[in-house]
């Protein structure tokens, strides 16, 4: 196995608004390396966003932050850099598409000039071949007549073609990982295909690093190679796509794969229904953060908090954070 | 409490619309949202409306109860002219007609609890006194699985599954026959998805309610849906039961809308062949010549582009708008 190019271990990130303060991420971790796709699955509040993009310095505006845990990028430490280093790394090593484009666009500017910009500041080249590069990213990315939009608002764009204006954004600057977070959930089934195919290409292409941040399971089984799980802040399994979306350990993963139907499975697949709410991360209690909605759940998961263990023989690592279900089911561990 | 709608029999469908066309006059140009549809939801029906964005689900949804008024076309509601029913007796159609919009929130006052969000209705309907009003607010709770304890919150402080469920619950206060619910599932997640697309299957069971859903996620519609519209352009390219459209699609459309839905299973889904349709739809103010489809299908002939198919029977018992589908045999792309 490649060694990971971002590496993130034993990460808790604490919130603090006047009226409440959150444990977003809860001691979790995760590694993805070069030609690798890694998807970070949860419902929404999970804490993909903060985990993934809080140690790069991207945190909610407006809330105090206390952020702990190790934090890798190309073997370097990122926690201990400058305000300044990081910035630079999120500009060149990290390429972030979001789920609102317009979020990352200038609405006042022409959408060429800004990848032009971002291609001069962080590529390294010249104003000339940057707006040479601004046209071929705008190609790249799969937009029609691209020496056309080279001069087009953000607002002339459909919603599929912003997006792909924005994957151009990312990818001006050469990043040797591309973060994706949540970059279908607000399109057509039919735009959201496209959207796949194209980070799918991309990578193949550049063979850099994916992390999908997503809560949709569709889009985990096109794209990734392993998936991360994670419930309240912390990762309850992680492993190969195909382990984890098939042969789910976690009482958690499997409700959350029940509930989404298949319809080319030939099983009733259905969409049963996990009962209850996502706990409140402002009350931190000791035991399983899943106990009060898990079907499996016995006396003492409200009292230790169960730690992720290596199950199965495969050659990627399966994880998972359930002692109950690893034992009632005679699972075998090894470590 | 409910006042059952006079209509022609029980036999009548839920809703009948002919020749039903919404034209918007924009600067830009005449955008047709809304082109010509026919649509029969039968009395009991939980019935999907799928398409891309853009192709006029939201405003037939509207035209259909008369929150949007049609160019042209006819729509009854149970066996009832629509038009003469709202004007007749403009209560007891809103008794007997719920809209859900996609935005719960949207159609809430940030300011009222969801006590009083709930009562509302039936204070707007002069149903009942004070203490059977709070009767029929707990009933309201149970029937869609929430809490008291959530009665004195504001919407706002509500998860995206709860908020959901108080518009659901709001919509049913008044005993409604009829639910049209735009997108209701769009902004939930996945397992919150399920339990309100549950929620709905059982209110059906329980109540007797005809739905009307306009969904994204064609897996979940070809679940709980009994029968299909599928919109392309401000037209229906295919309808039928849900399951056989799904199974056999006649129309090349509802086949690369169904094929662009991943798969749960990476296996499955690595192996499976894929229809990847190229663009976006065009635009409804200049729909293409002929078969609205013929830009973005690969299986065009001439002739789509000359003449505009109409809804012909099919193999799974529906009908499909596609020059090459008959009840004989259909392209597959
Ligand atoms: N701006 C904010 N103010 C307060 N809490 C926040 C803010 N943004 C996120 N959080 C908290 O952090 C947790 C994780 O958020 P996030 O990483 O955005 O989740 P996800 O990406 O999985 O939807 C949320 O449950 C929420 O409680
Ligand atoms: N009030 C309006 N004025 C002008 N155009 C409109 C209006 N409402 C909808 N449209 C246009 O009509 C078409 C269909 O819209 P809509 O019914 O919202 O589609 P959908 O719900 O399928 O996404 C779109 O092109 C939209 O821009
Ligand atoms: S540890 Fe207990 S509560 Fe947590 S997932 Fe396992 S069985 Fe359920
Ligand atoms: S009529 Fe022609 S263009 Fe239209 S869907 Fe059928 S084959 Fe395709
Ligand atoms: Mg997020
Ligand atoms: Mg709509």
């Amino acid at each position: 196995m490649t060694a990971p190019i971002y590496q993130v271990e034993g990460l808790v990130i604490d919130l603090y608004t006047p009226t409440v303060s959150v444990r977003a991420v809860d001691g979790a971790g995760f590694h993805v390396a070069p030609g690798e796709t890694l998807a970070i699955v949860g419902e929404s509040g999970s804490g993909k966003t903060v985990m993934t993009l809080g140690p790069l310095g991207l945190l909610p505006e407006g809330v105090a932050v206390d952020l702990r845990g190790t934090a890798r990028a190309d073997g370097k430490d990122i926690l201990a850099m400058s305000p300044a280093e990081l910035s630079r790394l999120r500009g060149g090593f990290f390429g972030v598409i979001f789920q609102d484009p317009m979020s990352a666009l200038n609405p006042m500017l022409k959408i060429g000039p800004q990848l032009a910009e971002q291609a001069r500041r962080f590529a390294g080249l010249s104003a000339a071949e940057a707006c040479k590069e601004a046209v071929s990213l705008l190609a790249r990315s799969g937009i029609p007549d691209p020496e056309d939009r080279y001069d087009r608002y953000p607002h002339e764009l459909s919603g599929g073609m912003l997006q792909r204006a924005m994957i151009a954004l990312a990818l001006a600057a050469r990043p040797r990982v591309l973060i994706a977070d949540e970059p279908t959930t607000a399109l057509d089934a039919t735009v959201q295909a496209q959207i796949l195919a194209l980070i799918r290409q991309i990578q193949k292409e550049d063979g850099i690093a994916v992390i999908l941040i997503t809560h949709d399971i569709g889009a985990v089984s096109v794209l990734a190679d392993r998936v991360a799980v994670l419930y309240a802040g912390q990762v309850a399994e992680e492993g190969s796509a195909i382990d984890v979306l098939t042969a789910p350990v976690h009482p958690y993963t499997r409700g959350l794969l029940a509930s989404v139907p298949d319809f080319r499975s030939d099983s009733a697949s259905g969409t049963k229904e996990i009962p209850g709410i996502p706990p409140n991360q402002a009350q931190l209690e000791a035991g399983c953060r899943f106990a009060d909605r898990c079907d499996r759940v016995q006396p003492q998961c409200n009292t230790r908090r169960p730690r992720l263990q290596t199950v199965g023989m495969g050659v990627v690592p399966h994880r998972v954070a359930c002692p109950v279900v690893i034992a009632a089911e005679g699972i075998v561990t090894h470590d | 409490m409910t006042d059952t709608p006079q209509t022609d029999g029980p036999m009548t469908d839920a809703i009948d619309a002919r020749g039903l066309k919404v034209h918007f006059q924009t600067a830009a140009g005449l955008v047709r949202a809304v082109d010509g549809v026919d649509l029969t939801v039968r009395r009991g029906a939980f019935h999907g409306i799928v398409g891309e964005s853009g192709c006029g689900k939201t405003t037939l949804a509207r035209a259909l109860i008369g929150l949007q008024s049609a160019t042209v076309g006819q729509v009854s509601i149970f066996g009832r002219d629509r038009a003469d029913w709202a004007k007749a007796d403009r209560k007891g159609f809103a008794r007997a007609v719920q809209f859900i919009f996609q935005d719960p929130l949207g159609s809430m006052s940030r300011r009222q609890t969801v006590g009083q969000t709930l009562e509302e209705p039936l204070q707007i309907h002069g149903i009942g006194d004070n203490k059977a009003r709070r009767a029929r607010v707990q009933e309201l709770l149970d029937l869609v699985a929430l809490p008291e304890t959530v009665l004195d919150r504001l919407p706002r402080s509500l998860s995206g599954g709860q908020r959901q469920r108080v518009s659901i619950a709001r919509a049913l206060a008044l005993s409604p026959q009829l639910l049209i619910c735009d997108e209701p599932l769009s902004a939930l997640d996945v397992s919150v998805r399920a339990q309100i697309v549950n929620l709905f299957a059982r209110l059906q069971a329980q109540l007797g309610l005809t739905i009307v859903i306009v969904a994204h996620d064609l897996a979940i519609v070809r679940e709980v849906c009994s029968s299909v519209t599928v919109m392309y352009l401000g037209r229906v390219a295919e309808e039928g039961e849900a399951k056989a459209v799904f199974s056999d699609p006649a129309h090349p459309y509802s086949q690369a809308l169904l094929s662009a839905v991943p798969s749960p299973n990476p296996v499955t889904e690595a192996t499976r062949p894929r229809i990847l349709l190229a663009g976006d739809p065009p635009s409804p103010r200049n729909p293409p010549p002929g078969c609205r489809f013929s830009s973005r299908c690969p299986v065009v002939e001439p002739r789509c582009r000359e003449a505009e198919p109409v809804l012909r029977p099919v193999a799974h018992g529906g009908a499909a708008a596609c020059h090459l589908a008959d009840a004989d045999a259909h392209a597959m792309i």
